[in-house]
């Protein structure tokens, strides 16, 4: 076994380990679905959103939530934790590299977040019959872009906290405008237009308005998922500029 | 031939200077301890020799290594065992053992590393519920499962019992004799006393001396101690005149003497020439302790000033 495959191998044993991080990443966001299909107006079909149920622009708004939850708000404090605790310089005394530790990291809410995105569109189908994504491939697409943000994210905020308090302080400071503009509160969809122009500058709000095209069978426009990976490159390039390994 | 050289090291924080021109010789199999109070720049200094700091000047080699660039190299033959680094909590001690062997090419058999540490019971329990005890042996279980050529123990029994650290210097000599250099810091004289085959005392940043335990203790001014109650006073003039000694005290009618074997003769000359019987007489070696004091503590009002012409005196020399 190579010791990159043995540290991630460890590090998907110790988040198994994280009973809280596994609920808000993996349970959380399909839960919340459940809940909001059990109102019956939300399964109605309104005409006033082109003959959708809320319920199904709920799907992609709750796949985004795993994914916002796993970068934003879970992984910061682990991988600053890492630093702040002395495990990355520990490991840099041996011939692993510490960076091997962050990967994996990365890796795993990554993949949590794409488990749970599966599972909450499972949930959407089987339980309140919404529709799988038309453009399956554009969703995926969009769907990755928006992990990749997320996580982008969550490493620049672990690189520029100091202290794990201090990177958990600022993971729910991001989550909740991050929450607002992928439209827990208000699907995209439903926004005023000014304030719709806005979020459409967000990584999740363009995000989001990419997923609702593609699961309603249009290609995601390119300008939503340019916009999404703009925030990567900056954000990668944000978390690169400032991390430090001590 | 020495496998780690350190010639000139200097490392500033923040412009205040940690190491200020450090330089010493590690020969491959001895151990080698680093001795000095806080902040004295020990921890730096082999965070140099470990490449996890850049240094500002000077020179470091280790096996011919370059602690920096040749950094992957290194890790493969140096193993460190640190401050203030933990694990993740959730990790047990078997997991720790078994991830951190599979880092290495020819690893130790963890089995029996934990075993010879006291870990045996310990393995399924997880880090975060060890004692500090039981963290400090499962980490110098880790700096020790790569087989590594040199080892880098920093404040090795820091947290054990008595019982532990006379185990963990068992451990430590054995690992020497399968001819493991180690370099060790330590603020724990006996420690040092007991494992050292040279020692370099730092101080301020700087080599205050470099010996074996004993010539440190011999080096010190008073190297043997001679108390005893005499069964009449002595003369004021007769003690004055002993030869080597560097101070004499009486405290109630019990007279103590600084000195060297010399003044120990001379002592028992005198009382002996004046019919004096001495009760209680007790000759005692100075310590590595009273070395150690000799060399790091500041005498008068300015600190730091003459430790650092001393110390300054001293490089001087050995270089």
């Amino acid at each position: 076994m190579s010791a990159s495959t043995a540290v991630l191998k460890s590090e998907a044993r110790l988040f198994s380990r994280e009973p809280g991080s596994l609920f808000w990443i993996i349970a959380f966001p399909s839960v919340l679905l459940a809940i909001l299909g059990l109102i019956p107006t939300f399964r109605t079909a309104d005409p006033s959103l082109d003959g959708l149920r809320v319920i199904d622009l709920y799907v992609p708004i709750v796949v985004l939530l795993a994914i916002v939850m796993a970068g934003v708000q879970a992984m910061p404090p682990v991988l600053t934790g890492y630093r702040e605790l002395g495990i990355l310089r520990r490991m840099s005394t041996t011939p692993v590299r510490p960076v091997s530790l962050l990967t994996a990291q990365i890796v795993l809410h990554g993949a949590a977040a794409v488990c749970s995105a599966v599972i909450a569109m499972a949930v959407g189908r089987l339980v309140y019959g919404v529709t799988l994504p038309g453009q399956l491939f554009g969703y995926a697409l969009a769907l990755v872009l928006a992990a990749l943000a997320a996580l982008a994210a969550g490493a620049t905020i672990a690189a520029l906290s100091r202290t794990t308090k201090i990177s958990t302080a600022i993971g729910s400071a991001v989550l909740f405008p991050s929450m607002f503009t992928l439209g827990v509160w208000l699907p995209v969809q439903a926004m005023p237009d000014a304030l719709q122009r806005v979020v459409l500058l967000t990584p999740f709000g363009a995000a989001s308005q990419a997923l609702n095209e593609a699961a309603a069978g249009d290609w995601p426009s390119w300008s939503h998922l340019g916009v999404t990976a703009l925030w990567i490159v900056v954000l990668v390039g944000a978390a690169a500029r400032w991390f430090r390994w001590e | 031939m020495a496998i780690i050289e350190v010639n000139g090291l200097r490392k500033a924080y923040g412009g205040r200077p940690a190491v200020d021109g450090v330089s010493f010789a590690v020969e491959e199999g001895e151990i080698f301890g680093i001795l000095g109070p806080n902040g004295a720049g020990k921890t730096t200094t082999v965070e140099c020799v470990e490449g996890l700091r850049v240094p500002d000047s000077g020179t470091v080699t280790v096996a011919g290594l370059h602690p920096v660039s040749d950094h992957a190299q290194l890790t493969r033959i140096l193993g460190a065992q640190l401050q203030e680094s933990d694990l993740q909590a959730k990790l047990t001690v078997r997991e720790a053992l078994e991830l951190y062997s599979a880092f290495y090419p020819k690893p130790a058999d963890w089995g029996s590393l934990a075993e010879r540490l006291g870990l045996t019971d310990r393995l399924t329990a997880r880090f975060g519920k060890l004692s500090g005890g039981q963290k400090q042996r499962l980490f110098i279980a880790l700096a020790l499962i790569g087989n590594p050529r040199i080892v880098v123990l920093d404040e090795l029994t820091t947290g054990l019992d008595p019982r532990a650290r006379r185990d963990t210097w068992k451990l430590i000599e054995d690992v020497r004799a399968s001819g493991v250099t180690v370099l060790l810091v330590t603020h724990f004289m006996e420690e040092a006393q007991h494992l050292c085959d040279r020692v370099a005392v730092i101080n301020a940043g700087r080599v205050a001396a470099l010996d074996t335990p004993a010539g440190l203790i011999s080096r010190t001014a008073s190297s043997t101690v001679i108390a005893f109650t005499p069964s009449r006073p002595l003369d004021d003039a007769d003690l004055a005149a002993l030869p080597a000694a560097t101070s004499v005290e009486l405290k109630d009618d019990r007279v103590v003497v600084n000195g060297t074997d010399a003044t120990v003769n001379a002592v028992i000359a005198l009382l002996a020439r004046r019919q004096i019987t001495a009760e209680r007489l007790r000759v005692t070696d100075a310590t590595l302790d009273d070395a150690f004091l000799d060399l790091t503590t500041d005498n008068g009002a300015t600190p730091s000033e003459p430790v650092a012409h001393r110390a300054a005196d001293l490089t001087e020399q050995e270089a």
